[in-house]
């Protein structure tokens, strides 16, 4: 009977562990999906989150410079102004009327900052490639 | 050939179900002609399957753009070998191309085991055709491959396909689902097999017997599907890496490590005769996982940077697992005295605790995996927002999870049955644990201080030096007798007892692999827009921009540049990534150009133009190591194949005999002292 004591009190200590960094890597991590009504109803608790705002890019929006894509984004009506301010290239399906998911965190001045993008062709077929896992990208990935 | 082909499917989903029932009425009533004809049923819905595949991938061959998925998936100037592909490159053909395997896989299961395992065949039929039904039932109502492309009510063609996404366009496209398929659906047979032998209250454990070979075959067909899939990322993707934690590659992996579980708890089953719940358990969550996979893959049920399909056929997933997942919880709590544990845990250093820590850990990391999959579904129902988490949350429970278990990989297998004396664990690892510990000392002494780098390289060579060591110990005993050199007397040892050796291969693939994996915290990277003339410096390697060409094919236009590449100066390679546009889906894709080394891999791509379209973006990644992983992966699949390989030597293991001891093959000498030491272990 010990060993299943010893083999226990092992057990709860890897767990433990386990659950504690996990705790610790959801908050670093986590992201709040929100739309951009709720963005812009959002106030100061906006500010302090990282956010992921979905939308469609509004056609003629896009202007590239070297460090830095600014666009806007557009769902419902509502424009949110978005500057992309990551390293890495956007994906190649990002592009007019591209459907847009933006990760970042509102600036004060109200434009939303992002650090990551993804996008999906906005086409009027079925845009999406393989149905089978592990390789149905679309877009390359941005992170 | 449309109508076939869906007729086809119809006759398949009605004579399926007349074979689940059949195949029940054959066994409950004790009718054999019954049973016959529910055997033939297997072999009727494979023919009508196959002949429903044929029927569309004749229209895929002959371009026929009447039929929708043909017109969404392909296109006149694809090349055949894409145009088979189109069969698994969009949600219909994908489901009939499952359905194909299953119905393969089931009719050979059937036919391989029917005469040995007459007693659960009819309840091993009856499952594996519930599954079957489910899937034919998908491509007949809601997702059917030979729906018509229609406009005012007659049937049209298209004058061209809109082709297969340009990114599934790549060599790996053809292989890599295959291979998927082929692991995900083959744990549907150990599954039918563990629940004909709950139903039928098999005492003993036959059915882990005759899935063995299966259980590996498809657990090797699954590892390759992943790794393929990280192949694929990236050579294609151009983000420099292969494992993003992405909801489609987590619902890949989270089966395979279920199976992996399964693999090393068997063991304990089969020897030992413990863990009989956790095995059928870990069978059934393999399986389900398996489906579950499918479903995620399909519903859009967690948003994904891969374009997944929105379409109905999420709530048939949902009430097909829901109902499979009650049936199982409810047979094996209702069978739980048949799977008494025949053997206790007497100490913690000892095999059986190492399997137990493996299996922990491995759920452990499984659980992880689909907790943080499922996060935004999960937050959403609990506190009304959607949350989502990252990388940062996969890798931080993963990567200490993943030293365990190479940790274990190293001490597990030398680790004595029921306990193990100091004297032998000195024996075993010393050595080992020393040239970590000297390893430590030299990286830290050339500035490497990250916890994980440095553990992670330890633990690699540790658990490297633990297996050769394993296999000169063994060479040499045999030499001893029989003389010859040490390499044919390794390769001796292997054949002897494949499962030992193939299995200590694998492991030593997996050390590769994470040797790979570790490399991943020295990668440097850089992005530019380049003019042409200007030079880019990453690390050693100094990036030149030699030249920009713009090109035309049928299937896409294109622009190429033209990069040299030096290293400290001194000419290294010239390498051309590309920008492709296809003319059919009328999207850009970026080909990368990868210049392959074992040390670290030159990756460069293409990746967009700078806004008044004159410069090209170039981004250049030094992955160092990378190569491991790929190489680990080869190593692993041919220790399995070692593995399945039948042994030499006919090994039986009483369960009563089996007395302390590392090994009791190969190495004559230890046999005797180990089980000495036992004795007196125990008399102590």
């Amino acid at each position: 009977m010990r060993q299943y004591w010893k083999f226990g009190a092992i057990t709860v200590v890897v767990l433990a562990t386990l659950g504690w960094l996990a705790v610790a890597g959801i908050n670093e991590s986590k992201t709040y999906y929100i739309t951009i009504t709720e963005l812009q109803a959002m106030n100061q608790k906006a500010l302090e989150r990282r956010l992921r705002v979905a939308g469609d890019v509004e056609p003629g929006t896009i202007v590239r410079s070297a460090a830095r894509v600014e666009f806007v984004l557009k769902q419902e009506g509502l424009r949110q102004k978005v500057v992309y301010t990551g390293r890495e290239p956007l994906p190649d399906t990002f592009k007019d009327n591209a459907q847009a998911l933006a990760d970042g965190t509102l600036r004060h001045d109200g434009v939303f900052e992002a650090k990551k993008i993804q996008a999906k062709c906005a086409s009027k077929y079925e845009a999406k490639p393989g149905a089978e896992p592990a390789n149905q990208t679309a877009a390359p990935r941005t992170s | 050939m449309e109508n076939l082909g869906a007729l086809a499917l119809l006759l398949g989903l009605c004579l399926s179900v007349y074979t689940i029932l059949a195949a029940l009425a054959g066994k409950w009533k004790q009718k054999p002609y019954l049973a016959a004809s529910a055997e033939r049923g297997v072999a009727a819905v494979w023919a009508l399957v196959t002949a429903a595949s044929a029927a569309l991938l004749y229209h895929l061959f002959t371009d026929d753009y009447r039929v929708s998925f043909v017109a969404s998936h392909s296109n006149r100037d694809m090349p055949w070998g894409y145009k088979l592909a189109a069969w698994w490159g969009g949600q219909e053909g994908s489901l009939l191309f499952w359905l194909w395997i299953l119905s393969t896989y089931c009719f050979v299961a059937v036919w391989a085991y029917r005469r040995k395992h007459r007693d659960m065949m009819g309840y091993v039929i009856a499952i594996l055709m519930t599954i079957q039904a489910f899937y034919l039932l998908l491509v007949v109502v809601p997702a059917s491959p030979f729906q018509m492309v229609s406009s005012g009510g007659q049937v049209t063609a298209m004058p061209d396909g809109r082709g297969l996404n340009p990114l599934l366009q790549h060599p790996m496209m053809r292989i890599h689902p295959p291979f998927l398929y082929l692991g995900y659906v083959g744990f549907s047979v150990p599954f039918a097999f563990a629940m004909a032998s709950l139903i039928t209250r098999q005492k003993g454990d036959q059915w882990i017997a005759t899935t063995r070979i299966w259980t590996m075959v498809t657990w090797l067909f699954q590892t390759c599907g992943v790794m393929l899939g990280g192949r694929w990322a990236y050579a294609v993707l151009g983000w420099g890496g292969y494992w993003g934690w992405d909801p489609v590659e987590n619902a890949s992996l989270l089966p395979w490590i279920t199976a992996t579980a399964f693999l090393h708890s068997v063991m304990m089953q089969e020897k030992k005769g413990m863990m009989k719940v956790w095995n059928v358990v870990l069978v059934a969550a393999t399986f389900f996982l398996c489906i579950f996979g499918t479903f995620l893959t399909r519903s859009g049920v967690v948003s994904s940077v891969h374009a997944f399909a929105q379409s109905p056929i999420g709530k048939y997933f949902v009430t097909f697992i829901a109902i499979g997942l009650a049936g199982t919880i409810y047979l094996i709590l209702d069978r739980l005295d048949y799977l008494k544990s025949e053997n206790q845990l007497e100490s913690v250093i000892s095999r059986e605790s190492s399997f137990l820590f493996n299996n922990l850990i491995l759920l452990a990391s499984c659980f992880s995996i689909l907790w943080g999959t499922l996060f935004p579904v999960i937050s959403e129902w609990v506190t009304g927002e959607k949350i989502t988490v990252g990388a940062p949350f996969f890798n931080k429970v993963n990567i200490p999870i993943g030293l365990f278990l190479l940790f274990l990989t190293g001490v597990g297998p030398l680790f004595a049955w029921r306990r193990t004396s100091l004297e032998s664990l000195k024996r075993n690892f010393l050595w080992p644990s020393m040239a970590a510990l000297a390893l430590g000392v030299g990286l830290a002494a050339f500035r490497i201080w990250n916890f994980y780098v440095l553990m992670s390289f330890m633990l690699c060579l540790f658990v490297a030096l633990t297996i050769l060591q394993e296999f000169y110990k063994g060479a040499r005993a045999i030499q001893g007798k029989q003389g010859g050199t040490l390499v044919g007397c390794a390769v001796e040892l292997s054949h002897r007892n494949t499962r030992r050796y193939g299995g200590y291969i694998v492991h030593m693939g997996m050390v590769l692999m994470f040797i790979g994996f570790t490399g991943q915290a020295f990668t440097k990277e850089a992005m530019e827009e380049m003019q042409v003339g200007q030079t880019l410096q990453v690390g050693h390697y100094g990036f030149r921009l030699a030249d920009l060409k713009k090109a035309n094919s049928p299937n896409y236009h294109s622009a190429t540049v033209t990069i040299e590449v030096n290293r400290d100066g001194q000419p290294f390679a010239t390498m051309h990534p590309e920008q492709r546009f296809y003319h059919a889906s009328q999207q850009p894709t970026s080909t990368v150009a990868i210049e392959a080394q074992m040390k670290e891999d030159v990756y460069v791509v293409y990746a967009g133009n700078s806004n008044d379209g004159q410069k090209p973006v170039i981004q250049v990644f030094i992955n160092p190591l990378v190569n491991f992983v790929w190489l680990g992966t080869f190593v692993v699949v041919f220790g399995t194949l070692v593995a399945l390989a039948p042994s030499k030597v006919k090994m039986v293991w009483p369960r009563t005999q089996v007395v302390g001891t590392t090994g009791a093959t190969g190495r004559g000498g230890d046999w005797a002292t180990e089980a000495k030491q036992a004795d007196e272990g125990m008399r102590r």
